[in-house]
């Protein structure tokens, strides 16, 4: 399980935990997130443009 | 002067002394101007004094923009994390939010207890709701931060003018559709701000109630749930708006309507001007380009910045949204407004004076280069446009 993080403002999106506010189990895979996914904290930043953090 | 030192890459030494630092506690005590007018009022007997906050938002402060003129200061790059990471500047942010609760409080026990002919006491609503607009934008400063206490902040001083949903649409739909014709909040050449307002309003809660709803349903709960944070912040605009209400009677109805209205109006005149005309281009794929700093209009004159904690400084704001108040950079060639954004709201106020002003020099921004292609129009107007500005002559500035 990977972490995916934000270029910007440095949100991480830890797959193993998910990102329960944003109503996202743990184990949710990063690639199955909303095509439409953008960042949740800066919003600039957009699926396609997260970067592997580990 | 408190020294921020960093060190850069190559070894070299940078310091930055922020010259603006105690004066930023003039946004702090601006939210107070009701009372200025009530003391004065109190003490000679004359209501007319009420009105004086207009004047000084809307005539002392333009005047003071274009006596003291603009301030390109900006922090290095290497310097803003130490500014930003300095708790001293957010404090400013969490001390203001009280104080909006009570310049609200105060102007309606004002108006809901002394004998006010009907135009001081349409003006005290005026003023009162002028100022709890300045609370959207301190709203916006603390809505753009991860922690939960700032974003708690936000909350409640966007409840003050029953505005609860911005910080939701701003963050998430403004940030993400910006300068471009879906985004509600960014305004379109040859569109009034009276005819910008009509899709404005509506538009920001749809987006805001559709992102907040969306995010329940993933979580698996229903859109009225108790964790709507929509639904929390207007609660408790009912419990501050009813308290006043029940308190001071049925006079307080015109009083909140007013008072609402104006505060909202004060940030569709905000929005208006930022993006007036602005256009992010899509490449071949329909993927829109990244904001860039030439996406947003900018301000630098120092006391309308101080006001209202650099909202002016616009194309950093939108480059880096996470970045504090204090460390927002200017650059330069960038669209610039005419003057600080209560100089732009007089303008914007007056559509004819304001097609006058800035689509020539909508038009004149070297990314434009006098291309209406490159500039988001508005439909209705798009053939009068193409007529008057159609060849590809650049109007001089």
């Amino acid at each position: 399980m990977s972490t995916y993080g934000c270029p910007e403002c440095g949100y991480l999106y830890d797959e193993n935990e998910g990102d329960a506010w944003e109503g996202y189990p743990p184990g949710t895979p990063f690639l199955s997130l909303p095509a439409d996914f953008a960042c949740p904290d800066c919003a600039i930043t957009s699926k396609d443009d997260f970067r592997l953090a580990d | 002067m408190k020294a921020y030192v960093a060190t850069l890459q190559n070894g070299e030494s940078v310091r930055y002394v922020d010259k603006k630092r105690y004066l930023w506690t003039l946004a702090v005590f601006y939210p107070l101007q009701p009372f200025i007018g009530i003391g004065l009022h109190d003490v000679t007997g004359n209501e007319g004094w009420l009105l004086l906050p207009l004047l000084l938002s809307y005539g002392a402060l333009p005047l003071l923009d274009l006596i003291i003129g603009e301030d390109t200061d900006s922090p290095p790059e290497a310097i803003v994390t130490k500014l930003d990471a300095d708790r001293f500047y957010r404090r400013l942010t969490y001390a203001v939010v009280p104080l909006h609760f009570v310049s609200l409080i105060g102007s309606a026990w004002w108006a809901g207890t002394q004998d006010l002919s009907w135009w001081a006491f349409l003006g005290l609503a005026v003023v009162a709701g002028m100022t709890s607009g300045l609370g959207i934008n301190t709203g916006h400063e603390l809505g753009h931060r991860k922690s939960r206490l700032e974003r708690n902040l936000a909350k409640l001083v966007l409840a003050v003018p029953v505005y609860g949903h911005f910080w939701i649409e701003h963050n998430r739909g403004h940030h993400r559709d910006v300068a471009t014709p879906e985004d509600p909040v960014s305004s379109r050449m040859g569109e009034s701000i009276y005819r910008f307002a009509r899709r404005e309003i509506p538009g920001a809660f749809r987006r805001a109630w559709a992102i907040e709803t969306e995010r329940l349903k993933r979580r698996g709960r229903s859109a009225w749930d108790g964790e709507n944070q929509i639904l929390q912040t207007m609660s408790l605009s009912l419990v501050l708006q009813g308290g006043l209400l029940a308190a001071f009677g049925w006079r307080m109805l015109p009083f909140l309507i007013v008072h609402n209205v104006l505060a909202w109006w004060q940030l569709t005149s905000a929005n208006y001007v930022e993006h007036y005309g602005l256009l992010r281009q899509k490449d071949a794929a329909g993927r829109v380009e990244r904001c860039q700093p030439h996406h947003s209009w900018n301000s630098n004159h120092l006391v309308s910045n101080l006001v209202l904690f650099h909202l002016q400084r616009h194309s950093d704001h939108h480059a880096h949204p996470l970045r504090r108040y204090q460390s927002l950079r200017h650059y330069e060639n960038l669209p610039t407004l005419p003057s600080g954004y209560m100089g732009a709201y007089l303008l914007a106020w007056l559509p004819w004076l304001w097609y006058r002003v800035m689509d020539k020099r909508l038009l004149a921004l070297p990314h434009v280069g006098g291309d209406l292609a490159m500039i988001n129009v508005d439909p209705g107007r798009a053939a009068l446009l193409q007529a008057r500005y159609g060849s590809a002559a650049v109007p001089s500035p």
